[in-house]
């Protein structure tokens, strides 16, 4: 409480232009510790996302071998939230007021994210990188406390227009898409980027609901619709049940598949790689797995660092390759804060990263914001599978959210 | 003096420790308020976020024993009320403005003309397959909050921020005002329970879980009388949806799964059925225990992530333990107690 009132004077001193004050450090930093809080749903229907959550508790476990951040170690608390929004709300008071973490990072999911979003900014708390696609995160004006990481979904789906306006301008366009704000958010920016052609070139357009047990009417619906391009933005499950149902009817459309299902393990397998073989998709980092990285650096540290530090983990899991990069996002903006580590600081050095490399992302991309720009990644290169592993061709691609 | 009136309770006689029964609930009753209006000021504000949150799923379980274990009807679908209470609220706070105090009534009645009509139709429907049908409504109400035709006013899945009211009263910060508003709003709906299961309305109910085809013989309306134990149910779990949604400060489809329906039912038989007490006793289990959990697991395993998902099986062997030690529920535990130490005067 005392620390909270000496960084509101502190700040308030800066505000009347009283010089160069230090805020005092947030709570949960001392000269050896930073307390780091964490909401993750290590159980319940999104328990797959879990392991995100325990590859950056590995991943500061190895950072706090190698002396951690600038001395001080990293303390990293993270609670299971079971993906259910007032859960979050709870465990999150939980590790601000009971806890004091100095601030949050990485908290996953959308619902359970917004179940915060206002909290955390009225508390004046860094709620930093959550892990989610939505677009909302990037409001700075508003929500000048909250900050996203990966590229949103709607500059993928915007990607996608992109690649159908420039390689298949007089297409007939199928789209399906999951009914909720992740799937709608893809529409949302494909349609920003075609503007009216969207409208001219869809000749169909279907959404499944998460709960549904099969997509396969809508994939023969949409197949009847007589469409040549085929956008589909489905979690695994989905995408490879449309998969195998388009070989089984023969439907041989340009392939547009979105990233969050890009995966030669959870879904071009169990669909069939032959099934699969010429599926378009985007990337921001590099799978582990691909062969092309065998030599690779970045790839070599990364398999020692899961050898060392979290061998449970499954290698072909490429969660487990985000978790190790947006734990150096998160370590790059301590490193830039130093030692001043009030919430104002680390709030505004977070917002504050120029082409900020960090392993595991592809070659050329790089981590940037601005007080302005609260979208850390903006760039995706795309890929197509060739029955074996995707091979990515063209240039990065920067779609900057407005 | 008492033992003469042929309306008096015989158990009322006793004594515990040398105090007559009804001085004992009084002295319960006056330490319990006492405890929960002077808790708030002892405690963090985190604190009282939990406590606040025990009251509202106290509030829940409640509706659900009156339906439950005063008249004998199961329910899966209790997270429906519950969603429909607390969307009711978000909707007339965001979309139009009413202040908060104005929209716990209107969640309640909502809820209680939703509880009624869906009573209708289920009255065909007995034991088991009411359980199912009530299971459909649990599953399909998340559906339905996420539907684009709704989006307008559910907000779709992105859900409605709902804004905490600030505290009216200086000396007290929001989340003790909100402490409060809840608990005098819990002690309104604990006080008409009482009353209602101990009037002629709460005979009836009792009557016709013990045994219908008496109770209709006794010229009891048995149909209407369970579709308004249905509607009331609804009303109480609806006003705590209602209260759900302001202690919460948003709702989204997410939050209201079946698996909400399944946490009621636990506090409502680890509380222990027909017992009004034993409500407060359900919400504080289903608040507490999975951090019990949470906190046991961490205590032997540290901060390990791998550990996270033995929280759970804690929190399951806790809760094998619970009904295996006290199959009555608490509340029972509580009697069972008092029965063995209750004796009678001059004995």
């Amino acid at each position: 409480m005392k620390l909270r009132l000496m960084s509101t004077v502190a700040v308030a001193a800066m505000a009347l232009g009283a010089g160069p004050a230090l805020a005092a450090n947030a709570p949960g930093v001392t000269d050896t510790e930073i307390k780091i809080g964490n909401t993750n749903p290590y159980s319940g229907p999104a328990s797959s996302y879990g392991t995100i959550g325990k590859s950056i508790s590995a991943c500061w476990d190895s950072i706090n071998a190698g002396g951690g951040v600038n001395g001080r170690k990293i303390k990293w608390i993270s609670y299971d939230d079971g993906y259910s929004p007032p859960k979050t709300k709870e465990q999150i008071r939980k590790l601000i007021e009971r806890d004091e973490v100095a601030f949050t990072f990485q908290t996953l999911g959308t619902p359970t994210n917004s179940a915060v979003h206002k909290y955390m900014n009225k508390k004046k708390v860094p709620h930093l990188f959550v892990a989610t696609g939505a677009t909302k995160w990037g409001q700075p004006s508003k929500f000048p406390w909250t900050i996203g990481w990966q590229p949103n979904y709607q500059t993928v789906g915007a990607i996608f227009g992109n690649y159908i306006l420039q390689n298949h301008p007089n297409a007939k366009v199928a789209i399906i898409n999951q009914n909720d704000d992740y799937g709608k958010d893809y529409v949302i920016g494909m349609k920003q980027e075609m503007g009216d052609k969207f409208d001219k070139l869809v000749v169909k357009q279907e959404t499944y609901e998460v709960t549904d047990p099969t997509i396969d009417s809508q994939i023969v619906g949409l197949a009847n619709s007589g469409a040549d391009v085929f956008v589909n933005i489905s979690i695994p499950k989905f995408a490879a049940q449309a998969i195998k149902k388009m070989a089984a009817i023969g439907w041989k459309p340009v392939h547009l598949l979105n990233d969050v299902a890009a995966s030669i393990k959870s879904t071009y397998t169990p669909a069939g790689l032959e099934n699969s073989k010429g599926i378009i998709s985007v990337d921001f980092y590099k799978d582990p797995n691909d062969p092309e990285w065998k030599d690779d650096a970045e790839t070599k540290a990364w398999h020692a660092f899961m050898d060392k530090y979290y061998p449970d983990g499954d290698k072909a899991n490429k969660f487990n390759a985000y978790g190790w990069a947006v734990c150096h996002t998160m370590k790059a903006v301590l490193e830039q804060a130093g030692d001043n580590l009030s919430r104002e600081n680390i709030m505004k050095e977070a917002a504050n990263l120029k082409q900020v490399h960090v392993p595991m992302l592809l070659p050329g991309m790089a981590v940037d914001t601005s007080p302005t720009d609260f979208y850390p990644l903006e760039q995706m290169q795309m890929m197509r599978f060739d029955g074996s592993r995707n091979v990515r061709f063209g240039p990065l691609i920067s779609a900057e959210t407005e | 003096m008492a033992s003469h009136d042929p309306r008096a309770n015989p158990a009322d006689s006793y004594l515990l420790f040398g105090i007559a029964m009804p001085k004992v609930r009084m002295i319960t009753l006056v330490v319990g308020i006492a405890l929960a209006i002077t808790l708030p000021f002892m405690v963090s504000n985190f604190a009282v976020f939990q406590m606040t949150q025990v009251l509202v799923y106290a509030i829940a379980v409640l509706g659900l024993n009156l339906l439950t274990g005063y008249n004998g009807q199961f329910s899966l679908g209790h997270s429906a009320f519950y969603a429909l209470g607390a969307y009711t609220t978000a909707i007339m706070i965001d979309r139009y403005e009413i202040e908060y105090y104005w929209t716990i009534l209107p969640a309640g009645i909502v809820c209680f003309i939703g509880g009624f009509l869906f009573g209708l139709p289920a009255l065909r429907l007995e034991g088991l397959y009411l359980a199912l049908a009530t299971f459909a409504l649990a599953v399909a109400t998340p559906q339905l909050l996420r539907y684009e035709h709704f989006e307008e006013f559910t907000g779709g899945v992105q859900g409605i921020d709902v804004f905490k009211p600030d505290s009216p009263i200086s000396g007290l910060n929001a989340d003790q005002y909100l402490y409060f508003f809840v608990l005098v709003v819990g002690a309104l709906l604990i006080l008409g329970a009482w009353n209602l299961v101990r009037g002629r309305t709460g005979r009836a109910m009792i009557a016709i879980r013990d045994n219908p085809i008496a109770a209709s013989t006794m010229g009891i309306n048995t149909s209407l009388y369970k579709s308004i134990t249905f509607g009331v149910s609804g009303f109480y779990t609806g006003i705590a949806g209602a209260l759900g949604a302001i202690v919460a400060e948003f709702v989204a489809p997410d939050s209201f799964t079946f698996f909400l329906s399944v946490w009621f039912l636990v506090g409502m038989v680890v509380g222990g059925l027909a017992s009004i007490p034993a409500a407060i006793a359900g919400g504080i289990f289903i608040l507490y225990m999975p951090n019990v959990s949470e906190e046991v697991i961490s205590l032997f395993f540290g901060n390990d992530p791998s550990a996270k998902a033995l929280i759970w099986v804690a929190f399951g062997l806790f809760l094998i333990f619970t009904v295996y030690v006290v199959p009555n529920g608490l509340a029972g535990l509580i009697r069972q107690g008092i029965a063995k130490l209750a004796r009678r005067p001059g004995a």
